[in-house]
């Protein structure tokens, strides 16, 4: 890492120049690329496993599609686990109840989430800061307290269990996601390869700038003539399509739905990864997911207290690195 | 056609009357100045035309059409920019990157999740004329909050300028300034105002400035005008001196 992130940090801060900090970033993205193509391969000599790297995958994707909000158009959402959540018991109740099929299961997941934040991103668009956070909140408990409570069909508190993925049937080939774990992780990978993708041109087109704009000065957003709290409505159904997206993954991960999934503690977790790894940067909350997820498997296995283990990080993150562990390699220039 | 019709125009904040009962007519093509000294509702006046403030009682026209009730953005959409007395701009991105954003707006681009190759390419030469129009070409890469006070003017007026309005506000374009920036600030309103045929109402307190480029002037003295006129009637104006040109001496 230090190697890379030396003429990152020097080049940003002496010149105005782009070019040194946009070569970083590309390095970077190639290294992150690099890993994940490979990590089945080398997780277990690490000390981990193959769901591990799975989970690191899920939890990084959550926490990009948040930070699509909180990073780029400068919204806090504390509501995005309800998002999440609905994607995964979307997936899991489709599978159970209706058709065992993953590929629809995770459309339904991710449709529902999605329904839920147009009607919701409708509502709040013209909220801000504290008032944001906290109806986001809110409207997030309302999804847990139903599945919490429409027990015949949720499972309640125990969650949602008695179904599994299902095998990928293409046509031409049968790829078995289902036994194989390593097959499971590249399964995901590249739902994740085509969501990150999917935010990167997103956050370089005429649109992705607007949100650049409205997190820079949003007055000056209106003065330009962005219909603000449109464009935050759209941004907002984004991100918790992604969101979504993760959690119908992280359901067919587990082969299972848990409604701690869309309380809003869960919520909480994607916010504390956008800011430890970085809300600025575009993987910085990828790596603020690893760091988390990684200190949380190998800490709850030892103490109970493991959340006091991130909160101790988060709080050397925030007062040594207020932009996050990637926020080092400095601003990233708008293209 | 009028460019900017004032009709009985009030703005109060409690017992406060910033803008009171404020009637006016700026032509098309007119470089009207409106003074007037601190707190005489002359920023207000601009919150209220450009729709981010809405007013307490009275009508506004813009081209003849009552915009009253429309948003700010939808005013910027139908031919309306403005600038800050304190500069509005993106500080943490390059001046290119400021201008991209309004010109890709104004281009109509604002929810395309792509620009084509041709797009682009148009975006980028706008980019290019706007930075050549204020000499801003050798600093497009810098970092606009680390730029000259008068270069972050510039860039917000530049930006004002690449949605192409047909009428343009400029809240104390010189606040602030030394002389050469002053002047050069001064130019840059003078071309657009003659290039471009653009309407322009201009709050200004540098007399020098307002002499120099106001076609008509108004005064605006405790929400109220005080008078309207040219600059020669309004440098005779008694009331004018005594109210306000009497005050700054
Ligand atoms: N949002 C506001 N709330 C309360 N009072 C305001 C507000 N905006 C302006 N005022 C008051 O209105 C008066 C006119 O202010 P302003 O229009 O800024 O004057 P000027 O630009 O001529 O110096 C001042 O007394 C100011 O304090
Ligand atoms: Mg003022």
């Amino acid at each position: 890492m230090t190697a890379i992130e030396e003429p990152g940090s020097a080049g940003r801060r002496a010149a105005t120049s782009r070019t040194p900090g946009a070569a970083v970033h590309l390095l970077l993205t190639v290294l992150i690329w690099i890993l994940l193509a490979t990590m089945p391969l080398w997780i277990d000599r690490v000390g981990g496993y193959t769901n591990l790297a799975t989970r690191v995958l899920v939890t990084g994707l959550a926490a990009t599609g948040l930070n699509f909000l909180l990073g780029f158009t400068g919204v806090l959402s504390f509501g995005h686990a309800a998002y999440f959540g609905l994607g995964a018991y979307g997936v899991g109740l489709t599978i159970r109840y209706l058709v065992p099929s993953t590929l629809l299961g995770i459309l339904v997941g991710v449709g529902v989430g999605t329904l839920a934040a147009v009607v919701i991103g409708f509502l709040i668009r013209k909220l801000r800061g504290v008032y944001f956070a906290m109806v986001t909140i809110a409207f997030g408990q309302v999804f847990y307290f139903i599945v919490y409570r429409w027990n015949a069909v949720t499972g309640g508190d125990d969650g949602l269990s008695g179904w599994r993925r299902q095998p990928l049937d293409l046509g031409f080939a049968r790829i078995d996601i289902l036994g194989d774990q390593t097959a499971f992780y590249y399964f995901v990978l590249v739902w994740f390869a085509l969501a990150t993708a999917a935010m990167w041109l997103l956050l370089r087109s005429p649109f992705g700038h607007t949100l650049i704009a409205i997190r820079e000065n949003e007055r000056r957003a209106r003065f330009l003539g962005i219909p603000v709290e449109q464009h935050i409505w759209f941004s907002f159904v984004v991100s918790a399509f992604f969101a979504s997206l993760a959690g119908t993954l992280y359901a067919l991960l587990n082969n299972f739905a848990d409604p701690h999934s869309l309380r809003w503690d869960k919520s909480g977790e994607f916010v504390i990864m956008a800011v430890l790894g970085g809300m600025r940067s575009f993987w910085g909350p990828l790596l603020g997911a690893a760091i988390f997820v990684v200190l949380q498997d190998y800490a709850s296995s030892r103490t109970e207290n493991w959340m006091s283990l991130i909160g101790i990080l988060f709080v050397l993150v925030v007062l040594f690195f207020p932009r996050g562990v990637l926020g080092i390699l400095g601003r990233r220039a708008l293209t | 056609m009028t460019a900017l019709r004032i009709e009985n125009l009030s703005r109060r904040f409690g017992d406060l009357v910033a803008v009171d009962n404020v009637s006016l007519r700026v032509e098309q093509g007119e470089l009207r100045a409106v003074i007037g000294p601190n707190g005489a509702g002359k920023t207000t006046f601009f919150n209220l035309v450009s729709g981010l403030v809405s007013p307490s009682a009275g009508r506004i026209l813009f081209e003849d059409k009552d915009i009253t009730g429309l948003a700010a953005e939808r005013r910027v959409a139908i031919g309306l920019a403005r600038t800050f007395q304190i500069t509005e701009i993106f500080p943490e991105l390059t001046v290119r990157e400021n201008l991209r954003i309004a010109v890709e707006v104004a281009g109509g681009h604002r929810l395309l999740p792509w620009l084509s190759g041709a797009g682009a390419r148009e975006v980028e030469s706008r980019i290019t004329e706007l930075l050549a129009t204020a000499g801003l070409a050798g600093k497009a890469d810098g970092v606009v909050g680390e730029l000259s006070h008068g270069d972050q003017r510039a860039t917000e007026i530049l930006m004002a300028l690449a949605l192409r309005p047909r009428l343009l506000l400029l809240d104390e374009p010189t606040a602030g300034m030394g002389d050469q920036e002053t002047h050069d600030v001064a130019q840059l309103i003078r071309r657009l105002h003659r290039n471009q045929a653009l309407t322009i109402v201009l709050i200004e307190h540098d007399m020098r400035v307002v002499f120099h480029l106001a076609d008509r002037i108004t005064v605006l003295a405790e929400g109220s005008v005080l008078a309207e006129g040219a600059p020669d009637a309004i440098a005779a104006n008694e009331a004018v001196q005594a109210a306000y040109l009497g005050k700054a001496a």
